[in-house]
């Protein structure tokens, strides 16, 4: 790494990093050690479901997660500088400047009271000495480059005069006022309606490529992260459970969690007969995780050592960017997948597996009525939901 | 707006015409002294107190009373004449006026002047000492009345009974237009004494506000653009915040301007509050009624003025 031009080298790079916070009801392990990187001009998807740790995770990053009742711990270097331990002012020097965020709901996101253009000249002023003049014509370009429509009326007007998208373009000026090096974006399009999702996402593609930024997108959308992203890390739980460059994640998925993800998304090339499964169950207290693996509860390839044994992040194929932390063999996740993928339920594909199922401690009592019959319960398609917690057996 | 506003004046002459009937009702139904006996002074003959009464009208029947006296408002602009020293209703208050302006504005800048810099302070530095201390002294300060609050004061720093003679006491109060100087002195304690509790409601209101309008997504967008501390508290949090307290400012100065009638009194300034005062003692009718009007059109104004304001402020009820 030490000889890679500075062009290659890694801008973000986040090792071990852990965030606590102290609650009425007890240590709130939001972030529980994860490790990424990402490169100029290129783009890492951050997905998870809500809870998952992922917006805390680019919060502590810009050091806004500070406070008397959190913990923080592990690396955070960016151009080579940690940002764990920096004081105050050297991040509120950077934020805004070279490292900028785009958050998720603009109409809150922006001052309700403050008109679009003061609020974009104000960054601009707040780290370069240039005068008033001169910071409104540079929020007039900024609103030219995300491409507002009418931008020289729309310095003047408030958040509420302008669409969802609008706000979100205004948003995405303000963050690239002083052309960042590293953009954040939380779930940037979620706020927004499809068609001006496609369209900001364009923006943000372009603007990264124009500007040379380096980019976290952070979205519960597989969809979002497969037309954007160079490189995907899967969150479960405050942990990452798979991370890969794009392709290969979609691709050759390995975690169950992320098959999860995939099958209970709509995508144009799964057959249309095939219904979404949903995954079951809800995402883990972040006080008191699951001991083992953290997805096992909600997992439907469990085996009796997931309960205890935590599984490490591990290349997939020994050198490879592909990595994943899950205690099956790479070969059953293999068939599993390739039955998942083409339409399978999950009890089927566990049996092409050859996983057998083992019973989780508060489904013993409840009838093994499908034990043993994955033929049945291919027909019975509308109860995949219930399906895995119902063939577990008595145990 | 315009046509809003002229709306808006509408109601405010109905409004109006109903307090003036009320106050009267008021006046006539409930049992008082009779105004008659009052005005003959002791030991008079049924027969003047009989005089009297025709002489102000008294005998009349209670509705042809009140018609003829909103028929010589609205007609002539005439609130009438005191039963007491004859002069007219409407110089008593325009006499009177110039002193409860002064109180009322004067109050108001100095309860905006410490409620503004306290209630931010102990927003931005919650839980601090200095939070701790002025929340609570706040607390003895709302809780305690202001007639007592300026006794206490006329007690401790009144030039003539006070323990340590530092100011004016009652009954110091010179215009504005005779003696500057001695206009100002003279209304020091009394502005301190009725800005003290609206100081302490203030403050209290303000950071509660800004605490709240501190923990929007737009201050961590501000966060995140790396502005300073300072300004992400005095531009984004308190131009959230400092909104209703503009509006409520408004209002309670109106309801000031018709007359602070306890800290008038206490310090025997010669306002519409004292003129209120002494006018329900003697059973003046006219004279009450016509207080009473001023300010009832002292809020209804200062209602208007705070709703024209409060678009200003928050652009997005610009729309009527």
């Amino acid at each position: 790494m030490n000889a890679a031009p500075d062009a290659t080298a890694v801008l973000l790079e986040v090792r071990d990093l852990r965030v606590a916070f102290e609650t009425g009801d007890g240590l709130v392990r939001a972030v529980d050690g994860i490790s990424f990187g990402v490169r100029p001009g290129r783009t890492l998807g951050i997905v998870g479901e809500s809870g998952s740790g992922k917006s805390v995770a680019a919060l502590t990053v810009l050091g806004l997660t500070r406070g008397v009742r959190t913990r923080i711990s592990g690396s955070v270097r960016f151009a080579g500088e940690e940002l764990l331990g920096a004081p105050p002012e050297r991040l509120r020097a950077l934020r805004g400047d070279a490292l900028a965020l785009v958050f998720q709901d603009p109409l809150s996101a922006l001052h309700p009271l403050l008109r679009v253009g003061a609020q974009i000249a104000e960054t601009v002023r707040a780290h370069r000495d240039v005068s008033r003049a001169a910071a409104r014509a540079r929020a007039l370009e900024l609103l030219e480059l995300v491409a507002m429509p009418q931008p020289r009326e729309r310095l003047d007007a408030f958040p509420h005069e302008l669409s969802g998208g609008m706000r979100q373009r205004a948003m995405i000026a303000m963050a690239l006022a002083n052309e960042p090096q590293l953009l954040i974006a939380d779930e940037p399009t979620t706020a927004l309606d499809v068609t001006v999702q496609a369209q900001i996402l364009a923006l943000l593609a372009r603007l990264r490529d124009e500007l040379g930024m380096a980019m976290v997108l952070i979205t519960h959308d597989l969809g979002v992260v497969a037309q954007t992203a160079d490189d995907v890390a899967v969150m479960y739980a405050g942990q990452i459970v798979e991370q890969a460059p794009v392709g290969e994640l979609l691709g050759a998925p390995q975690h169950p969690y992320t098959w999860g993800l995939l099958t209970s998304t709509p995508r144009l090339e799964t057959p249309r007969d095939v219904p979404l499964t949903p995954i079951p169950g809800r995402p883990p207290s972040a006080v008191h995780p699951p001991p083992g693996c953290r997805f096992h509860p909600r997992c439907a390839f469990v085996r009796e050592e997931h309960r205890r044994v935590e599984p490490p992040l591990e290349a997939v194929d020994g050198a490879g960017a592909h990595r994943v932390a899950c205690l099956l063999g790479a070969e059953a996740r293999a068939r599993a997948w390739a039955a998942l993928g083409a339409g399978a339920t999950p009890e089927a594909a566990r049996a092409a597996a050859g996983i057998e199922p083992v019973a989780a401690a508060e489904e013993a009592g409840r009838s093994p009525a499908l034990h043993g019959r994955p033929e049945a319960r291919s027909r019975s398609s509308c109860s995949h939901t219930d399906d895995a917690g119902l063939d577990a057996p008595r145990g | 707006m315009l046509r809003y506003v002229v709306r808006r004046l509408l109601w405010a002459v109905v409004l109006l015409a109903l307090v003036s009937a009320l106050t009267f009702a008021i006046f006539y139904l409930l049992p008082s002294a009779d105004p008659a006996q009052l005005r003959a002074g002791r030991d008079a003959s049924p027969a003047t107190i009989a005089t009297i009464r025709h002489q102000l009208g008294l005998d009349r029947p209670v509705p042809a009373q009140y018609w003829t006296y909103l028929k010589a408002l609205v007609l002539h602009g005439d609130l009438g004449y005191s039963w007491f020293s004859q002069a007219s209703v409407g110089s008593l208050i325009v006499d009177r006026l110039p002193a409860t302006i002064s109180l009322a504005l004067g109050a108001l800048v100095v309860w905006m002047g410490l409620a503004i810099p306290v209630g931010v302070i102990s927003a931005a530095r919650r839980r601090s000492w200095i939070d701790r201390l002025t929340m609570g002294g706040s607390l003895l300060l709302v809780s305690a009345p202001v007639y007592w609050l300026g006794l206490v004061a006329l007690y401790l720093f009144a030039s003539d009974i006070g323990r340590f003679p530092l100011l004016p006491g009652a009954d110091s109060y010179v215009p504005l237009t005779q003696d500057p100087a001695k206009w100002f002195t003279s209304l020091i304690m009394p502005w301190l004494v009725l800005a003290a509790t609206f100081a302490a409601v203030y403050a209290r209101l303000l950071r509660g506000q800004l605490i709240e309008a501190l923990s929007e997504d737009y201050v961590l967008t501000a966060r995140a653009k790396g502005l300073s501390e300072r300004r992400i508290v005095l531009r984004h949090g308190l131009r959230a915040a400092i909104t209703p307290l503009v509006t409520l400012a408004g209002l309670d100065v109106g309801i000031l301007l018709g007359g602070a009638v306890l800290t008038e009194t206490v310090f025997e300034i010669p306002g519409i509050g004292s003129l209120n005062y002494e006018a329900i003692r003697d059973g003046n009718y006219p004279v009450i009624q016509g207080t009473v009007l001023v300010a009832a059109a002292f809020v209804i104004v200062a209602n208007l003025v705070v709703d024209v304001a409060y678009r200003r402020l928050d652009p997005r009820v610009r729309e009527p």
